[in-house]
């Protein structure tokens, strides 16, 4: 029997390792000793780290472009993860794949730089658990914004038709790169779910708890062969989409702003181009887009790990995050000095 | 030695596999009715109907053959692989790189191709072209049915993803439902070489990569694939009629290419014709002028491909389809 209360000290300790590793991530990418774009998922630990507590052995999950948290939390050693994505010869996939690109093919985990990839995945994932590994689950990691991509719809059926063990878990933050999610989505994440006749979880996912109880039932559900099931779980990222997003640049450095506002109040008064109508609605749209981002960004702050450390007694916080930080530490320290990198 | 049609030769090379390896399932749209042979021996879970959905099942075929299964995924027409080209490109074709060679894919799509029939433009393609030119992905395409039987038995060995494209002139099933062959009121140019043949059981493996001199010539060497094949074989049995002898040559595999042998055929006659129902541009024949030009050998070539959009028509689609006549005025002008 599963426990019914989360074990919050275990998912605190375990989305505190998340952000430190991430946070490192970060560092090392604005040091330019990693490559091209770094989604960090800094926010979404909530979710990861309920989800995750509740997979075994022989379960299998598929990510999206922000896979370092969930292959931390399924025991993936962080060491070749940070050297892949420093382009080493030792890192998990010998420098071949990156940060979007990370395998574990003993935990059954694989990510993937394809929006909406994770869902036919991570049926085929759960084909092969119901002929090898009878009782397992897969789970499919997506942002809110997948779900306007046309495989993972199609996923949705395919698990429902195939009664497939799949847990779909749609981490919502409202973006879509600089795109405000509800502008380009019809209906809901849930209802989406309701409509391929899939039961559907809303969930706040910066308490982990809540997750954590939800994601139970879905897990429960599917590894009983009960089929797929679905949680919608809103989540707040403050770094955006990636490091350096430029939507939050606009929003954040006034200088930015600055060096924009008198172009753009050109070309809004730009008469050879389009009409005064669509000049006033194209800036409207832009400011609108603006202030939205502003204000989610400066809203109130929905940290899962604060949140935890509510529940949890002080000293046993301090003990917690001493030794989640000390794990991290040696892992960055080892990995750089495998890279021949300066600390 | 049975003599059999060929998609029964695939059939029985799959039936044969099965029986050996229980991690061999098969999936696609009307799967259940279409391989129902199958479905009786070896029951609904490993012989399923899909929704019309190539990204989401395709894309499972790729997770599947990841979490341990070795799945043949059906794609009806090759020219639907294009709504779920992800799959193949971003997905089977980079996991083994991306691991660093540590996860494989082990996954056989099994799609018809081509044309001859009237099916229009977007159910003729052949597209082995740009499908070859995705690197990882190993791409066949055989001409006879004991070739069909052996590359389909050496795919399901293989440990990366194939592509299998089974070309349905010479299939007379699917024939039968996508061009109505069963009216008497219509007929097809069907290479009957192709279509039928004598196929062990258990077939015997025809190894990947592995071209084959159908014919010998002196005077030119042909390149060629599927249907193609047999139209260079008609073809260059009227070229001898005027005293000219064509070599004549089945790839076969199309990725990777049997360099060995093409650059051998081209070196015996140093005049090179492909023939190729893909498209003309940027494809295989193309890539066949470069590595006879990488070997350093001067050759002289001709290509007879699809240069456009295959039209509806028949007439029309007859000429747009390399056919015996395009070949051999082809051949005659290599000569001259």
């Amino acid at each position: 029997m599963p426990a019914r209360t989360a074990p919050l000290a275990d998912l605190y300790s375990e989305m505190t390792r998340m952000r430190l590793f991430e946070e490192a991530i970060g560092d090392l990418w604005w040091r330019g000793l990693i490559s091209g774009e770094m989604h960090l998922g800094i926010g979404e630990e909530g979710i990861i780290a309920g989800v995750m507590a509740h997979l075994e052995e022989g379960d299998a999950v598929a990510l999206d472009h922000r896979p370092t948290a969930a292959l931390l939390a399924r025991g993936t050693d962080p060491k070749g993860l940070l050297l892949e994505m420093l382009g080493h010869e030792e890192g998990s996939g010998h420098g071949r794949g990156g940060h979007m690109h990370l395998f574990d093919r003993e935990r059954l985990v694989a990510s993937s730089g394809i929006v909406g990839s994770s869902g036919p995945l991570a049926c085929g994932f759960a084909l092969s658990g119901l002929r090898l590994r009878p009782g397992s689950v897969a789970v499919a990691f997506f942002g809110e914004s997948a779900i306007n991509q046309g495989m993972l719809m199609e996923a949705f059926n395919l698990a429902v038709v195939w009664k497939l063990p799949v847990v779909f878990v749609c981490k919502d933050n409202g973006w879509a790169i600089s795109t405000r999610s509800g502008e380009m989505t019809g209906g809901t994440p849930g209802r989406r779910a309701d409509a391929f006749g899939m039961p559907a979880w809303r969930v706040d996912g910066s308490s982990v708890s809540e997750v954590w109880a939800v994601a139970g039932k879905a897990v429960s559900r599917a590894r009983r062969g009960r089929g797929p099931g679905f949680l919608w779980a809103t989540c707040q990222r403050p770094r955006g989409h990636f490091e350096d997003d430029p939507l939050l640049r606009f929003v954040e450095d006034p200088r930015e702003v600055g060096g924009e506002i008198p172009r753009l109040a050109r070309g809004s008064m730009d008469r050879s181009a389009g009409e005064m109508r669509a000049r006033g609605a194209g800036t409207r749209r832009l400011i609108g887009t603006l202030a939205r981002a502003a204000a989610s960004r400066f809203g109130p702050r929905k940290d899962p790990i604060r949140k935890a450390a509510k529940g949890l007694d002080e000293s046993q916080l301090g003990a917690l995050e001493a030794a989640a930080r000390g794990e991290v530490e040696t892992v960055v320290r080892e990995a750089l000095e495998i890279a021949g990198v300066a600390p | 030695m049975t003599e059999v049609g060929f998609g029964e030769a695939i059939d029985l090379a799959v039936r044969d596999a099965m029986r050996r390896d229980d991690r061999i399932v098969v999936f696609g749209e009307d799967v259940p009715m279409v391989r129902r042979e199958l479905l009786v021996r070896f029951g609904p879970e490993r012989v399923r109907g899909t929704p019309i959905s190539e990204s989401a099942f395709l894309g499972a075929g790729v997770g599947a053959a990841m979490a341990g299964l070795r799945p043949i995924v059906e794609i009806m027409l090759v020219d639907f692989v294009a709504v779920a080209l992800s799959g193949l490109l971003n997905e089977a074709a980079k996991i083994e790189d991306f691991s660093g060679g540590k996860w494989k894919v082990p996954m056989v799509v099994r799609a018809t191709c081509g044309g001859g029939y009237g099916d229009g433009g977007q159910h003729e393609q052949a597209l082995w072209g740009l499908l070859a030119g995705i690197p990882g992905l190993t791409v066949v395409v055989p001409s006879t049915p004991a070739d069909a039987a052996g590359l389909m038995r050496s795919a399901l060995a293989h440990d990366g993803p194939v592509v299998f494209l089974e070309h349905k002139l010479l299939s007379a099933s699917w024939l039968e439902w996508l061009a109505g062959s069963r009216r008497d009121t219509v007929t097809f140019d069907i290479p009957l070489a192709g279509a039928a043949g004598e196929v062990a059981d258990p077939p015997p493996p025809v190894p990947i990569g592995r071209a084959v001199v159908r014919r010998e010539g002196r005077h030119l060497t042909m390149f060629s694939l599927a249907v193609g094949v047999h139209r260079c074989l008609e073809a260059a049995a009227e070229l001898e009629q005027r005293g000219i002898e064509a070599a004549v040559v089945d790839l076969r595999t199309v990725s990777p290419l049997d360099r060995h042998t093409i650059v051998d055929a081209a070196g015996a006659t140093k005049r090179v014709l492909v023939v190729d129902e893909d498209y003309a541009g940027f494809g295989l024949s193309g890539e066949i002028a470069a590595v006879v030009a990488e070997s350093g050998l001067a050759a002289r070539f001709g290509r007879v491909a699809v240069e456009g959009t295959i039209p509806f028509a028949r007439h029309l689609e007859q000429a747009a389809l390399p056919n015996v006549e395009r070949i051999v005025a082809a051949a005659t002008e290599l000569i001259g």
